[in-house]
């Protein structure tokens, strides 16, 4: 049984306070493992962390930062990460987690909305950012720092992450729990940013929402994989297990067969995953069956029946673990729940896994919401849910259908405070308290979350990534046609689905153009420059002029009323 | 030392043969994850292939946003 450990986070006001009370509650206990392929970087108790961070946080006050100062950071998943911001937490300033999958013109345009005063980053990222034509506009007077930066390289104002000497103590800046402790891009690279600005509050209720249905405790293991910058692993690769005195592994890279080691040679009790990984996972156990021998396999179906007969009401992991002992040993043997993140899942991959005793917990959120509206509790394991709504969340369905589904929309101290520098976003999405999300959904009878689509303009890629059309049609601006608008296609022709999503461009060709192979060449060149999982599917022809607004912004919803009116989706779509 | 275009050539080679495919049907300036049909957790197990193949190890990050074989071989050149 877990020892009860977490602090109390009611009683503090910020994450710089309760990170703070658990540097020094936890000192002894071991807070993150780094390892790079077979080699491990190093380990660090949580009194070693704090005394990491602690140079850093004074040296950001002594060049300035101070309350509310920004400090973004675009790193790969790594202990400084972490290191770093504890140090801005603790100096009282608000952190922009940057994706550091993002092109360095897509980093620039989001350090330069967030207004960060500080960047701390990894060399080969801020080389890219150097090296980008945006750089001249960077704001010159902040502080850069970067880490394995070499000997000789030229960091064009950089401070390296080993340099700076301090003397002193850093002064910890106490904050309310209503300030801002975040601003987190959950899109907008291309477009209108979408900075959600989430406040200490929203962070500390949803770990105590969270710890609730999954605690972690001293000597409790958990496997960071999806990007920090992500809701989901700053909040279970973070926040949750660092109030609670748990150990962070990082790897510094993701190919598949470290991240399986990983499994074993740290004994991992929790992982959040993408659901690409979790298929990639099952696509490799699934081969491993199939090329069991006729009685082997025949044996391995009925113990799978027999899991599945005595897991139904609710999970019996030891039980699990001896049937299915091959597997669970695969996944290190001490593998307690994978948190599925950041896109939909199957269900039946979700099953697959929960017939062999490995409990995938679904749950559902956006960033705008904190981390998750609902999880699944396994009580009992329903596949083709996402959960009931977490504890002090509440979810409501708006504009219910004959069937009852309608938008999912939520109001909870978890909710974000707004979208920066936007009140009109804001306004459209947070109506009389409750964040509409944009995504269609029901109840069941037991109270458990359905999903069926999206009422927004966009789609999530299986690697868990939200791509917004908007943010994208950049690429194609000047291609030579009258008019060109990016839609996800779901969002033209409603599926009842969260499965297939994805983007096709509508093209209007000028009076008398033909759809020449120049043009499909050109517009596959374009397409190829995106990064892969931002890419159109498809293009379609449309033959009238798009409706505008008086400052002439396309009507999406619109057009895509008259597209689903006057086209079949099957017949229109060509594909790229 | 290998030229940028032998190392084109083996790259093109190890992808035809670990992903099942007629090697005449690659060519270098086409975007693997499309040609392949793969995702990005394969592009990474192909990467692993090619890093024992020419003994040399390549952060994740050089091959953050490439699709493409001949970048792909520039990036490895450079590590030879």
């Amino acid at each position: 049984m877990p020892r009860v450990s977490m602090i109390n986070l009611s009683r503090h006001q910020s994450l710089g306070s309760a990170l703070g009370e658990a540097v020094d509650k936890f000192a002894r206990e071991t807070c993150l493992i780094e390892a790079d392929r077979e080699r491990e970087n190093h380990r660090l108790t949580y009194r070693e962390f704090k005394e990491a961070a602690m140079p850093l946080a004074k040296f950001l006050q002594d060049r300035g930062f101070k309350a509310d100062s920004r400090a973004a950071i675009i790193m790969t998943n790594q202990s400084c990460w972490l290191i770093a911001a504890y140090a801005v937490f603790y100096s009282g300033g608000v952190l922009v987690p940057i994706d550091y999958k993002l092109t360095a013109p897509e980093s620039l345009a989001l350090l330069a909305h967030s207004k960060a005063e500080v960047l701390v980053t990894e060399y080969h990222f801020w080389r890219a950012i150097t090296q980008s034509e945006g750089f001249k506009n960077f704001n010159a007077g902040g502080t850069v720092i970067v880490t394995g930066a070499p000997e000789n390289a030229n960091l064009r104002g950089a401070i390296r992450w080993e340099d700076p000497e301090v003397k002193g103590e850093p002064v910890f800046v106490p904050r309310k729990r209503t300030d801002w402790a975040c601003i987190v891009y959950s899109s907008g690279t291309g477009g209108r940013p979408k900075g959600c600005v989430l406040t200490h509050e929203n962070y500390l209720e949803q770990c105590v929402s969270l710890t609730s249905l999954y605690p972690f405790w001293p000597g409790v293991r958990y496997l960071s994989i999806l990007p920090t910058n992500h809701a989901i692993d700053f909040m279970v690769g973070f926040i949750g297990p660092f109030v609670c005195g748990a150990t962070v592994v990082h790897l510094r890279t993701l190919r598949p067969e470290f991240v399986r080691e990983a499994f074993t040679r740290y004994k991992i009790n929790y992982v959040a995953l993408a659901p690409l990984i979790l298929k990639n996972l099952q696509a490799g156990l699934q081969k491993r069956f199939d090329e069991l021998p006729p009685l082997k396999r025949f044996i391995f179906d009925r113990m799978v029946e027999v899991n599945r007969a005595l897991t139904q009401k609710e999970p019996r992991l030891e039980l699990s673990r001896i049937l299915f002992k091959q597997v669970h040993n695969a996944f290190g043997g001490e593998l307690r729940a994978i948190f599925a993140g950041g896109a939909f899942c199957e269900p039946q991959m979700i099953q697959f896994f929960y017939d062999l005793g490995v409990q995938v917990a679904i749950g559902y959120g956006l960033t705008e919401a904190g981390t998750a509206i609902t999880l699944n509790d396994f009580k009992p394991f329903r596949a083709d849910t996402v959960g009931k709504p977490l504890p002090g969340v509440e979810v409501k369905i708006v504009n219910p259908d004959v069937d009852g589904i309608g938008q999912v929309a939520t109001r909870s101290k978890t909710v974000m405070s707004h979208y920066l520098d936007d009140p009109e976003l804001t306004g459209e999405t947070i109506i009389d308290g409750w964040l509409m999300t944009g995504d269609l959904g029901r109840f069941d009878s037991t109270g458990h979350l359905q999903l069926f689509g999206r009422v927004k303009n966009m789609i999530v890629t299986e690697e868990g990534k939200n791509v917004y059309p908007e943010d994208i049609e950049r690429a194609f601006d000047d291609l030579p046609v009258k008019e060109l608008c990016v839609f996800a296609a779901n969002y033209v022709w409603p599926e009842r689905s969260m499965l297939g999503e994805k983007l096709i461009i509508a093209l209007r060709l000028n009076e008398g153009q033909e759809l020449t192979e120049e043009l499909i060449r050109d517009l596959s060149r374009r397409n190829n420059s995106l990064l892969n999982f931002k890419r159109l599917s498809g293009y379609m022809l449309w033959d009238a002029d798009f409706p505008r607004t008086a400052s002439m912004k396309i009507k999406r919803f619109a057009l895509a009323e008259e597209i689903r009116e006057r086209l079949d989706r099957q017949a229109a779509i060509k594909e790229l | 030392m290998r030229t940028t275009e032998q190392t084109i050539d083996e790259i093109l080679d190890l992808a035809a043969t670990h992903f099942k495919t007629a090697r005449e049907q690659l060519s270098p300036d086409d975007d693997f994850f499309k040609k392949l049909g793969i995702d990005s957790l394969q592009a990474l197990e192909m990467l692993t292939r090619l890093e024992n193949h020419f003994n040399i190890e390549l952060p994740d990050y050089e091959v953050q946003g490439v699709s493409d074989f001949r970048t792909l071989a520039e990036r490895i050149q450079a590590r030879l």
